[in-house]
């Protein structure tokens, strides 16, 4: 998971300080392995150096925890160039999928488009599999239908996903 | 509203109302000759409604619907019941076969209702049993077949007349993986050697795969799925 991108959607709704956007991302998306300190700070120095976000304040007494960031314009682009663009289909994406779907909702775009490019890539890759099993020998119809049960496990979850949007919806933005 | 350049049949902005729920609101779809679309979409989104819309099974209640440069709707009840027999044909999940009849006369059905003599449908049907390997039971009935076989036998059936379209309602929806895939591939094959465009429906993923391409339909609304390159 990008954990840069999911930084800087959760800067959409607003600047906040470092301390705010570990909390948040940790609720949201930590589960069993909440953001440490040191990598929230280094993440927020490259987006700072890279023109994505800006410091919006810094309060009285601070060292660098106490800076207040905000999104830049460029920011909020490479965010939506983020969701817009499907994941390479391989195992075990879910998390990221996850984090894209939830920003999606939070940021008011929408995610029902983001899980249809999902599926599309997905299939894409099915096909191409399915291609290659037609030629293939018994070896190579193994390997193939190995990957295709895994993507085809992915999509279910996508399915299940959009039929859950709306409940999801309610969830994240009254959390 | 015309139809896309080059499709064979096409659909613009196609609404149905069952009671108070729409099953189409505003649905577009168009395929070419040797091309297998794969309509996808969650239980009840609409996708059985669009397939029996373009199939002439069900009229709309407004859009557009084109075959072959002639509008469905300019058609006569008996016009487009000819040409359900003559140019598309049909594969279900299941129950398609005549239990009294063998598997070589089921398959042989179409032709003799369009007036083929019972020698020559039952050679034509031999030739496409062959084609989904179940020549083997042209004599049996479909109660003594296994539900892959029937199948098989019922996509033969659905192609002995050379359709243009073949429709396919989830096709291996009542099949083991296996058999399923096994299916789709003579399905495919089949439908691409002579060129006929298939429309199939089905919600699992990797019968979709044997498509050229998806379209997806949600709430009524359909949405043509362009692969990124």
């Amino acid at each position: 998971m990008s954990i840069g991108h999911t930084l800087l959607g959760l800067l959409e709704s607003g600047p906040r300080h470092g301390y705010d956007l570990k909390r948040a991302f940790d609720e949201k998306f930590g589960h069993d392995k909440p953001l440490h300190y040191g990598q929230v700070y280094s993440t927020m120095s490259r987006l700072l150096k890279n023109g994505l976000v800006e410091v919006d304040g810094v309060e009285a007494g601070g060292g660098p925890e106490r800076k207040r960031y905000a999104i830049t314009e460029a920011g909020i682009t490479d965010v939506q160039t983020w969701l817009a663009t499907p994941e390479k289909p391989e195992p075990y994406l879910s998390s990221t999928l996850y984090t894209k779907v939830v920003l999606a909702l939070l940021t008011g775009r929408d995610a029902g488009d983001l899980l249809d490019t999902q599926r599309a890539e997905h299939l894409r890759m099915m096909r191409m599999l399915t291609e290659r099993k037609r030629k293939g020998d018994l070896a190579d119809q193994l390997i193939c239908d190995h990957a295709l049960f895994h993507l085809e496990a992915d999509l279910r979850w996508l399915e299940l996903t959009a039929a859950r949007l709306d409940k999801l919806a309610k969830a994240v933005t009254s959390a | 509203m015309t139809a896309p350049a080059g499709s064979l049949l096409s659909a613009q902005d196609l609404r149905k109302a069952y009671g108070p729920t729409n099953a189409l609101d505003g649905a577009h779809f168009s395929i070419h000759p040797g091309e297998v679309v794969a309509v996808m979409g969650p239980s009840g989104s609409g996708k059985s409604t669009l397939l029996h819309c373009l199939a002439g099974i069900v009229p709309p209640d407004s859009g557009v619907i084109t075959y072959n440069g002639r509008e469905l709707s300019a058609m006569s009840d008996g016009e487009r019941s000819a040409l359900r027999r003559s140019d598309f044909g049909f594969v279900f999940q299941f129950g398609q076969l005549v239990p009294e009849l063998s598997c070589v006369e089921n398959v042989a059905l179409p032709l003799r209702l369009n007036g083929a003599k019972r020698k020559e449908a039952e050679r034509t049907a031999l030739t496409w049993m062959e084609r989904l390997e179940v020549d083997d039971l042209a004599k049996k009935r479909p109660g003594e077949v296994s539900g892959g076989q029937g199948q098989r036998v019922a996509v033969a059936r659905s192609l002995v007349t050379s359709p243009r379209v073949l429709f396919a309602d989830e096709p291996t929806g009542a099949l083991d993986s296996l058999n399923g895939e096994r299916v789709m591939q003579l399905l495919t094959d089949a439908a691409r050697s002579t060129n006929a465009a298939v429309v199939l429906v089905t919600h699992e993923a990797r019968v979709a795969a044997y498509s050229d391409r998806e379209i997806v339909v949600r709430d009524g609304k359909s949405r043509d799925m362009e692969p990124v390159l």
